[in-house]
């Protein structure tokens, strides 16, 4: 399938392939027409998750060139397990990243070179006199922070030598500020044009939690939601921090997704369990809601509000408890993400649909089309 | 509206009424973030803030910057929770001492519609299809009588004003079915910095206290009252704050403290 290289002037006109999830048959539609496939009482949940300039440029311990992805603030020894459902908003200084040699997003994840070694101990630094700057610095945003960001590195996986969790030398505000100042969005190759943060959110956005963007609600303007709600579909919300598609090391992306944490908002565990009374659909809007909305029923045998993180992972194996329907990008055969759509569909039929989607022309990847998986 | 809880973001929060508002909703368990260019003072605010017990955050950016729009709306965000209010403070008067329309220079005149309507239309765009998703919010613009009054010599000032002033009845009407709600309020005279810059030679003693507005207008805020819904409120015509309201008992014994403290800096 052809990869979308930029997005539709016109949201409205990105197309929807309507996938019967029992029958397998399919229709061509465009996000125009999703109020039409949806009905009164139906719960849309979305990811709120607004989107972080995740990509930091920066030096090794050498002075070597680097890039740090972030994957998002660690969740504890990476195990499932709930957190709390305080209302506190913390913003800690360990966090979990992938290091990339040097080179940007315009040279395929694949074919970026190795990072350099690092251990427990080592410093990494971003901004800062100047070296290793990647651009995206705001005259804007004088939050005191000249002296750039530094990381500590903590850990490095036994998964992989790329994956680490460091210590920033800030936390709460100010660090969010010095990767606000310093980072970029996270983008791939066949995106042509860098992208800006403003490319990179939802409609919706909320707390930045994300380190790539909910991509599956990239088309839900408000004028839709608008119209969605005057149907009688009812819009709940969700956080859940996505992570990172793609590192380039083959160990490590068999392993994606890795745990991520999320928030279920009381009024969302209401909302999705009076669809489930009613025998009324859930739709999940991208897999991370999936995940958020099973992860959470898997633990504790029913929706709970509240924080927690999830190592649950999608496949042909999984039997949904909550999700009855889902809204989702295009993706290829071979990905975790082709793999995950078969917890909705046969494999006969996701295989179809992408046979008709590549023929007929949709548009893969994250600024491309959808699919509607309809129960 | 409770504003026990509600996360709010303060625009122009170093001085003024920004920071009165800062001090005032976080009095009132709000969770607030003020965001200010000036991180010097901006610090000094939330510092006070927080002393009395309030959870309070600063930003320090540039309202007018694009840049900074997501970096303010994320940061908020990840601090006090999704937005439930924002209230657009910051302004600039444009070139002072203020000058006749014929006077004024074209980029001076551009400068105050970019700080004045795009800088708050950016950050409204990045926080307002949140309130939408979960139901509920409020978009505050602080404006002016300047807004509705050819007033000489306020040009670009009230032309930026007015011109945010519908910006705000638009979204309003376009957001209304989503339980998004928003406001503009004038909250008079007061004596800030911008009006000893606009006025210079004003008798103070006739102007309001930013910290009196604040009290009312958060008050208003408190009540959720239908002045909300109206799209323009006059801080001036709201009833005075009657003792034994909140508002008002916290504010004068806030008032108390502060008085105590002062003594004691005399002594």
């Amino acid at each position: 399938m052809r990869a979308a290289t930029w997005a539709r002037e016109d949201r409205m006109m990105d197309r929807l392939l309507l996938v019967d999830r029992r029958g397998g048959g399919l229709a061509d539609r465009t996000m125009r027409d999703l109020p039409g496939s949806l009905g009164r009482g139906d719960v849309l949940v979305v990811n709120d998750s607004a989107t972080l300039p995740a990509s930091l440029s920066g030096r090794g311990p050498l002075g070597e060139a680097i890039e740090l992805r972030l994957l998002g603030m660690a969740v504890g020894g990476g195990e499932s397990g709930s957190l709390g459902g305080g209302e506190a908003e913390e913003v800690g200084s360990r966090w979990t990243g992938v290091l990339f040699g040097e080179g940007d997003y315009r040279m395929r994840t694949e074919d970026r070179p190795a990072p350099p070694r690092v251990r427990a101990g080592d410093r990494l630094s971003f901004g800062g006199g100047g070296a290793g700057l990647s651009g995206g610095l705001s005259a804007g945003l004088s939050a005191g922070l000249a002296a750039g960001l530094a990381a500590i590195v903590e850990e490095v996986s036994p998964v992989s030598a790329r994956l680490v969790t460091v210590r920033m030398s800030e936390s709460g505000g100010r660090l969010l500020q010095a990767i606000y100042r310093l980072g970029r969005p996270v983008q791939y190759s066949y995106v042509t044009r860098p992208l800006a943060l403003w490319d990179v959110q939802t409609a919706y956005s909320g707390r930045p939690w994300s380190v790539e963007e909910p991509s599956a609600g990239r088309s839900l303007t408000v004028p839709l939601l608008a119209e969605l709600r005057e149907r009688g579909v009812e819009i709940a919300t969700l956080t859940h921090a996505a992570g990172l598609s793609a590192t380039g090391d083959p160990a490590l992306d068999a392993r994606l997704p890795l745990p991520e944490r999320y928030r279920i908002p009381e009024e969302t565990a209401r909302a999705v369990e009076r669809a489930r009374r009613g025998e009324r659909r859930v739709v999940a809007v991208g897999t991370s809601v999936v995940r958020a909305l099973e992860g959470c029923f898997a633990e504790h045998g029913r929706l709970v509000a509240g924080s927690g993180v999830t190592d649950l992972r999608l496949g042909p194996e999984t039997r949904l408890r909550v999700v009855t329907d889902l809204l989702t990008g295009m993706h290829e055969p071979g990905t975790s993400h082709f793999e995950l759509l078969q917890a909705f569909a046969s494999r006969a039929v996701v295989e179809e649909a992408h046979a008709h989607a590549e023929a007929t022309g949709y548009l893969g990847h994250e600024l491309g089309d959808f699919a509607l998986f309809v129960s | 509206m409770k504003l026990q809880g509600m996360s709010v973001l303060v625009t122009g929060a170093s001085r003024g009424l920004g920071a009165a508002l800062v001090e005032e909703l976080s009095r009132r368990g709000a969770r607030v973030v003020g965001v200010a260019r000036g991180e010097e003072e901006l610090s000094g605010v939330v510092r006070r803030a927080r002393e009395r017990g309030g959870e309070v955050h600063g930003i320090a950016a540039d309202v007018a910057d694009k840049e900074a729009t997501y970096a303010i709306a994320g940061s908020a965000a990840a601090l006090v929770g999704p937005l439930d209010v924002v209230i657009h403070n910051a302004s600039t008067l444009g070139p002072v001492p203020l000058r006749a329309l014929s006077d004024t220079d074209c980029e001076d005149l551009e400068r105050a519609l970019v700080v004045n309507v795009v800088g708050p239309f950016r950050l409204t765009k990045a926080v307002a299809g949140s309130m939408a998703v979960r139901g509920r919010g409020l978009v505050v613009h602080v404006s002016s009588d300047a807004a509705v009054a050819a007033y000489p010599t306020w040009g670009a000032y009230g032309a930026s004003k007015a011109a945010f002033d519908h910006v705000m009845r638009v979204w309003g009407a376009e957001m209304e079915s989503l339980g998004v709600r928003f406001v503009s309020v004038d909250p008079g005279e007061m004596d800030t910095k911008m009006h000893a810059d606009a006025v210079p030679d004003a008798d103070r003693s006739a102007l309001a206290r930013p910290e009196d507005v604040a009290r009312k207008l958060v008050e208003l805020l408190a009540s959720g009252g239908e002045a909300l819904s109206s799209g323009r409120v006059e801080v001036g015509s709201l009833p005075a704050l009657e003792a034994g309201s909140p508002g008002a008992e916290m504010g004068n014994r806030a008032e108390a403290e502060m008085g105590n403290r002062a003594e004691e800096v005399a002594a």
